[in-house]
């Protein structure tokens, strides 16, 4: 088996509030094999832009790793000094925003945008960096190329803005994408087209992603496995087709009912009843316990870790014998 | 860009046209303006006589349209107070307010610049909190005492500049300067210390409350995500976006300098217009404070266009479309 | 259970239920503790509070607790001028707290009683730049177009010139125009609505904001419907939301009114000198300065900052406490 490109172990993410220590991500374990792609799905506050931030060092303070480590091949990131970290983003990890509208500096243009990254990392002459530039513009599909690098961001559309952003996520030819909820701020009409680029050009370039978001059917249709997140924590992990099909965790499964599929009516749509609680307020036990249907005493006192269940497949859920306690 | 300016002009001229309006007002109506110009002894038909020859009798809007007319012309009248055309007086005193208000501004400017900057780039410093105590401090203490104070200590105990006066002046043309002597450099330290510290702290506190607005924005954390230096990011993204909405207060703030020289020529005993304007504002010399107010207008008038088009030119935003597609 | 809780004693609740949004009520509770909790962690907040405090309490309660009365000239000894703070008189072997002035006052009642015009003339200048901005910003927000337009114009005129050179002008016209034997008593009024009228912008663009987020709102055109005047509805909606922007304007406001009525008095067109305030005590003190009477000069200069600091301070913290993403 080859090496993971990414690999997180035990991530916890902690803010210290002077009401106590919230904790945005708790205990999370995953790898992201080479050119893979995994999608992390979950509400918004299920901690997975905090997964993505972590992952890149960009944690807002106070907020702080806590417990656990990130490993980029071999090398361990989550430790590393800035300037050394600094020297990883762009490079080895590329990020990609959710609003390609506030994610472009709207003072200048593009041109030095992308100029400026490439030449931060790459030893290339500002000639060689343009003509990079152009070459980079053009794959994520943005025409004429080479007279548009001189615009402004706010010449663009929103779509052709994301694309943008994309060719900068990638101007090094990162080993890894995480791209955080890419087309939510997109129009419907052109998400597909942004996740079909996105996906294309990673996969050209051999670099894996990490799609963070909270559509279901995006996931479906893109990602290789799925990592489920629920209130800061792994719910269940495992190839996309055998998790929409045979869900563990009753949370998983209640989302997997809520992707619409051709010619379903739409009030058979699966509705799990309450909402997530907020991050000061999780309850003892799993998690999910007050909302989970097939709740049962264990659940309200004894928290489950994310555990092998089947090979490739692992949930926290007291529902399969093999999950141990975290 | 030209469709541009020539509409900010014409907002200009309206603003220009709306002051003129209340400098009018002021003039014609505060006080009677035959009363302030003759003396009691003078009988009313000569007054009447004087009335009409001054066209005082004629409507309203005519005398109005006059009193722009010779507005545009410099032309406001006489002093009351000191029996000299309005426009030489203002004219004569010019001189030593601009040089303290150009003075006042480059400290103001230059500080509080590098200060803001400085204290958003290292929030937590030791430095930065005792800049922002003093900056507190700053606002609450009045131009004036500031000013008491510095010549207490720097003229009154260690007898190190003077405390009051322009010192010699060099006159070039009809611009007397006290640029080019020694006292009189020594004369001006004191008062543009104390005119520009007000506007120091305001500036210092907008672009820091700027910076830390732009330093949370998408763009910045792009920018991180990207691995771009610190450097890079601070002064090459951060603070250009700070600069963009910092230039109009700016811009006004140091246009206010003029007029705050008011209170700072009065403490220093400095022959500037501000001087002149108070001393008119006590004895009600009409003339002096109409063609004052318009003076101020125009000077407010000038910055805001300047800004404008620095506006214009800074962001490419508001430039017309010239790079061709896209929506 | 996620959350730690560091209080002993206050074992984190069990299985807290998902929670709905809270009611108002609790929201609002839990608002105000927020506030109490930040003004209890900041000892400079504190301290702010009780020296404003003191200050004000000492200004209200003059006419009581001041030991003198500087207005009755029958109570003044001219022997006792000049008397250094805790020392005897040399004539008179009167000694006061803090001396006195050229004419024999006790120069703590004169502060006492100079404050107390000092925050009369502030509080009420204050009062009228909320309610005229208030109104002017709801009417602005509510009707947009034209009067909109207008109105703002007016604010943007007025913010961008200096407050102060607004109140010197209003002043002059009111001086031309009051007839002189009711300028005195006049006086103080002028000052407060010279100093309100300079200072209303602020509240109004504040105001309108609010008021044109709101007048989208469904509620708004249901009332509509509903035969009710919207500009009512409007009014209990806006209201409450600007509550807490107006309330920190409005303190940095008091202090910059403060400041505002002493620089005029300082420059001599503010309170008449037979009701000194604390600009106006500091004006005649300034001519004792050289002659070595410090006193006469120092304490209502030291009044007037530990009045404008520490409301300046209450302002500052209020924002910080209201606007937590600044913080």
């Amino acid at each position: 088996m080859t090496q993971p490109v990414l690999s997180v172990r035990n991530l916890t993410v902690e803010f210290p509030t002077r009401r106590g220590i919230l904790t945005a991500v708790q205990d999370i374990t995953f790898d992201i094999m080479p050119g893979e792609v995994l999608g992390v799905v979950g509400e918004s506050g299920a901690g997975k832009s905090m997964t993505g931030a972590a992952i890149i060092g960009l944690i807002d303070p106070p907020g702080r790793i806590a417990k656990g480590e990130i490993w980029l091949g071999d090398q361990r990131i989550d430790n590393l000094a800035p300037d050394r970290m600094r020297k990883i983003r762009g490079r080895r990890i590329g990020m990609i925003f959710q609003d390609p509208l506030t994610s472009l500096n709207p003072l200048y243009r593009i041109s030095r945008q992308l100029i400026e990254t490439i030449r931060t990392h790459l030893p290339l002459s500002q000639a060689d960096a343009r003509k990079r530039a152009i070459k980079l513009l053009d794959d994520v599909g943005i025409p004429d190329a080479a007279r548009r690098i001189d615009d402004y961001p706010h010449q663009f559309s929103g779509g052709m803005r994301q694309r943008v952003v994309i060719a900068l996520a990638l101007c090094a030819d990162p080993e890894v994408v995480i791209a955080d909820e890419p087309t939510t701020a997109l129009d419907v009409s052109v998400q597909a087209q942004i996740i079909d680029v996105m996906k294309e050009i990673c996969a050209e370039r051999g670099a894996a992603i990490m799609l963070v978001t909270h559509d279901m059917g995006v996931i479906a249709e893109t990602a290789d496995r799925v990592a489920v997140m629920y209130a800061g924590r792994l719910a269940e992990i495992g190839p996309v087709a055998s998790v929409i099909k045979n869900a563990k965790h009753p949370y998983s499964q209640g989302l997997m009912g809520a992707i619409p599929k051709l010619g379903e009516n739409l009030d058979r749509l699966v509705h799990i009843p309450g909402s997530m609680p907020r991050l000061n307020a999780i309850p003892q036990g799993c998690a999910f316990n007050p909302r989970c249907p097939q709740v049962f005493d264990k659940c309200r006192t004894h928290r489950p870790a994310a555990s092998e269940i089947e090979p490739g497949r692992r949930a926290a859920c007291w529902l399969y014998p093999e999950v141990t306690e975290a | 860009m030209l469709a541009f300016i020539i509409r900010r002009l014409a907002q200009s001229v309206l603003v220009m046209l709306f002051v003129a309006l209340i400098a009018f007002i002021v003039f014609r109506y505060v006080g009677d303006p035959i009363a302030s110009m003759v003396g009691v002894e003078t009988r009313l038909e000569d007054q009447e006589i004087m009335r009409a020859r001054l066209g005082l009798n004629d409507p309203v809007i005519w005398q109005f349209l006059r009193f722009v007319g010779n507005a545009l012309q410099g032309e406001f009248g006489i002093s009351y107070r000191l029996q000299q055309p309005v426009t030489e007086l203002i004219l004569s005193r010019l001189p030593a307010t601009l040089e303290l208000a150009f003075a006042s501004a480059t400290i103001a400017l230059v500080f509080g610049l590098t200060l803001g900057v400085f204290t958003a780039l290292k929030p937590r410093s030791f430095l930065t909190g005792l800049v922002m105590a003093v900056s507190l401090i700053g606002v609450s203490l009045p131009t004036f005492l500031i000013g008491i104070g510095l010549i207490y200590i720097f003229a009154v105990e260690l007898g190190w500049f003077p405390s009051f006066g322009r010192g010699q002046t060099v006159d070039l043309g009809w611009w007397r300067t006290g640029l080019m002597t020694e006292s009189g450099l020594r004369s001006l330290v004191l008062p543009a210390i104390t005119l520009s510290l007000f506007q120091l702290t305001l500036i210092m506190r907008l672009v820091r409350a700027e910076m830390l607005e732009v330093l949370r924005t998408e763009y910045i954390r792009f920018a991180r995500a990207r691995g771009l230096s610190q450097r890079a990011i601070h002064f090459g993204h951060a603070l250009k976006n700070t600069l963009v909405p910092v230039l109009t207060i700016t811009g006004l703030q140091l246009g206010s300098v003029i007029a705050f020289a008011i209170v700072t020529e009065t403490v220093f005993q400095w022959p500037g217009v501000g001087s002149l304007f108070i001393v008119s504002v006590q004895v009600v010399d009409v003339p002096v404070m109409a063609a004052y107010l318009m003076f101020i207008a125009l000077v407010f008038v000038l910055i805001n266009l300047i800004v404008d088009i620095l506006y214009y030119v800074v962001d490419p935003r508001l430039r017309v479309d010239g790079g061709g597609g896209g929506k | 259970m996620t959350m730690t809780n560091p209080t002993p004693g206050n074992p984190a609740p069990a299985a807290k239920p998902i929670v709905p949004p809270k009611p108002q009520g609790r929201l609002k509770a839990a608002l105000d503790s927020d506030i109490f909790y930040s003004w209890r962690r900041s000892p400079v907040t504190i301290v702010a509070t009780v020296v404003a405090l003191a200050l004000i309490l000492m200004a209200i309660l003059a006419p009581w607790i001041a030991p003198h009365n500087p207005f009755d000239p029958a109570s003044l000894n001219l022997m006792d001028g000049f008397t250094p703070p805790m020392t005897e008189n040399q004539f008179t072997g009167n000694s006061y707290a803090l001396g006195t002035d050229n004419q024999g006052r006790d120069m703590l009642s004169s502060i006492m009683y100079g404050s107390r015009i000092s925050l009369f003339v502030g509080a009420m200048a204050t009062a009228f730049a909320i309610t005229l901005g208030v109104s002017l910003g709801l009417v602005a927000g509510y009707n947009g177009g034209m009067i909109d337009g207008i109105i703002m114009r007016i604010a943007d005129i007025q913010l961008s010139f200096p407050g102060i050179l607004i109140a010197l002008l209003i002043f002059g016209i009111a001086r031309g125009v009051i007839p002189a034997n009711q300028q005195e008593s006049m006086a103080i009024w002028v000052l407060i609505i010279a100093i309100g009228l300079s200072n209303w912008a602020q509240f109004a663009r504040t105001v309108r904001g609010a008021t044109m987020v709101e007048r989208q709102k469904d509620y708004v055109s249901a009332a509509r419907i509903m035969g009710v005047h919207p500009f009512l509805i409007l009014l209990r909606h806006v209201l409450p939301n600007v509550l807490g922007p107006v309330l920190v304007i409005g303190t940095i406001g008091l202090a910059l009114a403060i400041i505002e009525e002493a620089t005029l008095s300082f420059l001599g067109v503010g309170v008449p000198p037979t009701q000194p305030s604390l600009g106006t005590l500091i004006r005649i003190g300034q001519q004792f300065l050289f002659s070595g009477e410090w006193w006469i000069l120092l304490f209502p200069a030291l009044t007037l900052i530990l009045l404008a600091l520490s409301v300046n301070l209450l302002g500052d913290w209020l924002r910080d406490a209201l606007n937590p993403k600044l913080r």
